[in-house]
């Protein structure tokens, strides 16, 4: 690593998450261009609780593959670095040792000699009670005051790293970081801070790139480069067919963000009130303005997943105009029976499992929520049942067969049958999740909560 | 004739998650004329949001960006994601009462 001062430093993002898939194309496109880093995001917690609770990655080994050899087959060439934040999907690990073990077989194919950091972030209850007894733990609205109970009920709990764990990579000679969890704008601002970019750019130009293409006029084309200086950046597509305008490049701010002028990263808080943007030509954007300012306490937050209980779900249709005409009254009806043959057969009572019964078709999006009324041509009954244990949840959903099957209107004297979708009917989905942690832990030190391996040493 | 609605006025409604707790949606408006609609504190507040989701007037963050012709809203998460009771995992849907919300007609 070079220690003369850098005017500017590029950073290409091909995706908005490893495993996506793009035209090897566009990445060759970003290298001629200049790229001095490739940055992508592995993950997040967008698809629900379940990949951090069982620790298992959204996307598959060999969509996975496919990219990092168009990454590293590319970044080798350029002699630049690859930096994947939020391995396996949830950044468990597992999902880091995951990530590194298909890095390695494609290393292996195309004859690199890459050196891997690997940066570990899940943590353990017993370590962070002692961070809650002293005082170190704080809640993130909606969530409270969190208890050792919550933290011992997880299965797995990450802490989203900032940039300095894998500045620390980068500066130990690592060429491809595969880091656990870690903020999605951390992974493209760790290079331009580590060679001096300002904090305020920077930062800013890492929540526009984090989605890839999705900046553009075109969210489904490849991915995007970012040049970040002393005063701003400026932000262009991967694809010349496609552009970044102001309007584009900005709405992308608000993004899955609850607070679209500010952004809370460990050491500080990304402030964009002030940004300008301006069109450099119909494709690229320029964004002066942007601030940083650093926080008085540096925090780290915490993700974490327990298990809820069990699940089983089942699906029959009903096109009947007449069941059709008041579906909400058979759906109380419904409701009803399951419980009372659940108290006959089971011997349940309602409190020792639960469900939920969705008329796709009619409300099952918004349920109470839905604005429209009137008789749907079509309904999708869906049962699911959640209890203690998986053979509790598909004694209750085999209860509820019949009824799926039969279960006349209210008023009706004959017996109707419905259209099952699939035999067997229940389809068993195993343990069910949900996050319970949204808090954070005052650090000192930013990689304090953090494992690096450097090299050969693989876990895996 | 059905009353005219923000989706009418908006070139796209929509909803997100932000993170597992949050709810957050977009109303792009067309022009600044839509905007000044949207945009006014007696048609479009927290308590109408609140009123709408039934979630609590005070959870509700409205932010109105007029550079961007965008009022954006931010609440918690009524249900939590994943759980038994959530039909809607990225909060992806959530948009259809706002977009389907009447704009008075003397408003326009």
């Amino acid at each position: 690593m070079g220690t003369e001062p850098v005017k500017s430093v590029r950073v290409l993002t091909p995706s908005g998450m490893l495993g996506a898939g793009w035209d090897h194309a566009t990445i060759e496109r970003g290298i001629a261009l200049g790229a001095d880093v490739i940055s992508i995001d592995g993950g997040s917690t967008d698809s629900g609780p379940h990949y951090l609770g069982s620790a298992t990655a959204k996307t598959t080994a060999k969509a996975v593959a496919r990219d990092l050899r168009s990454l590293f087959t590319a970044a080798a060439e350029a002699g630049i670095p690859v930096i994947v934040g939020s391995c396996g999907t949830s950044g468990t690990d597992r999902g880091v040792d995951w990530v590194a073990g298909i890095a390695a077989e494609v290393m292996a194919e195309e004859g690199l000699d890459l050196t891997v950091a690997k940066i570990y972030s899940e943590q353990n209850a017993a370590d962070l009670k002692e961070h809650l007894n002293a005082g170190r733990v704080h809640p993130l609205p909606p969530l409270g005051e969190l208890r050792a109970e919550t933290l011992e009920s997880c299965t797995h709990i990450v802490g989203a790293m900032g940039h300095e764990p894998i500045v620390a990579a980068l500066r130990a000679g690592a060429q491809v970081v595969l880091a656990g969890r870690a903020t999605d704008t951390a992974v493209a601002a760790a290079y331009p801070l580590m060679m001096g970019m300002p904090a305020g750019p920077t930062w800013h130009a890492a929540k526009i790139v984090e989605c890839g293409g999705q900046c553009t006029t075109n969210p489904r084309a490849g991915g995007v480069l970012a040049t970040i200086d002393a005063d701003g950046f400026t932000i262009e597509p991967l694809d010349p067919t496609v552009s970044c305008t102001p309007i584009t490049v900005a709405a992308h701010m608000l993004y899955e963000t609850v607070n679209p002028f500010e952004m809370r990263e460990p050491d500080g808080t990304l402030d964009v009130r002030d940004a300008r943007y301006t069109a450099l030509d119909d494709r690229i954007v320029r964004v002066e303005g942007s601030k940083f300012h650093v926080a008085g306490q540096y925090t780290i937050k915490l993700e974490g997943a327990r298990v809820t209980g069990y699940e089983t779900m089942s699906f029959a249709a009903i096109r009947d105009p007449l069941i059709l005409a008041d579906v909400d009254a058979w759906a109380e009806l419904m409701r009803t029976m399951i419980r009372q043959r659940v108290g006959q057969t089971l011997g349940l009572a309602d409190g020792e499992y639960a469900f939920d019964l969705r008329l796709y078709g009619h409300n099952a999006v918004l349920d109470d929520l839905e604005p429209e009324s009137g008789p749907p041509r079509e309904v999708g009954v869906m049962l699911l049942v959640n209890a203690p244990d998986q053979a509790t949840a598909t004694a209750v959903a085999k209860v509820a067969n019949p009824l799926m099957l039969h279960l006349p209107a209210p008023g009706m004297d004959y017996l109707p049958s419905f259209a099952f979708a699939s035999s067997p009917a229940e389809v068993e989905r195993g343990a069910a999740y949900e996050f319970v942690l949204n808090h954070v832990v005052d650090c000192d030190d930013p990689l304090s909560l953090f494992r690096i391996e450097l090299g050969e040493n693989t876990r895996a | 004739m059905p009353d005219t609605t923000l989706a009418d006025l908006a070139h796209e409604v929509r909803s997100k998650n932000a993170g597992p707790f949050w709810v957050t949606m977009e109303v792009f408006l067309r022009d600044a004329e839509g905007y000044r609609i949207a945009a006014d504190e007696s048609f479009l507040n927290e308590r109408v949001i609140a009123e709408l989701y039934r979630v609590e007037e005070s959870t509700v963050q409205v932010f109105r960006i007029p550079s961007l012709n965008v009022v954006k809203i931010s609440f918690p998460r009524p249900v939590s994601q994943g759980s038994l009771r959530d039909r809607d995992m990225h909060a992806g849907q959530h948009h259809v009462p706002l977009a389907r919300l009447p704009v008075r007609r003397d408003d326009r």
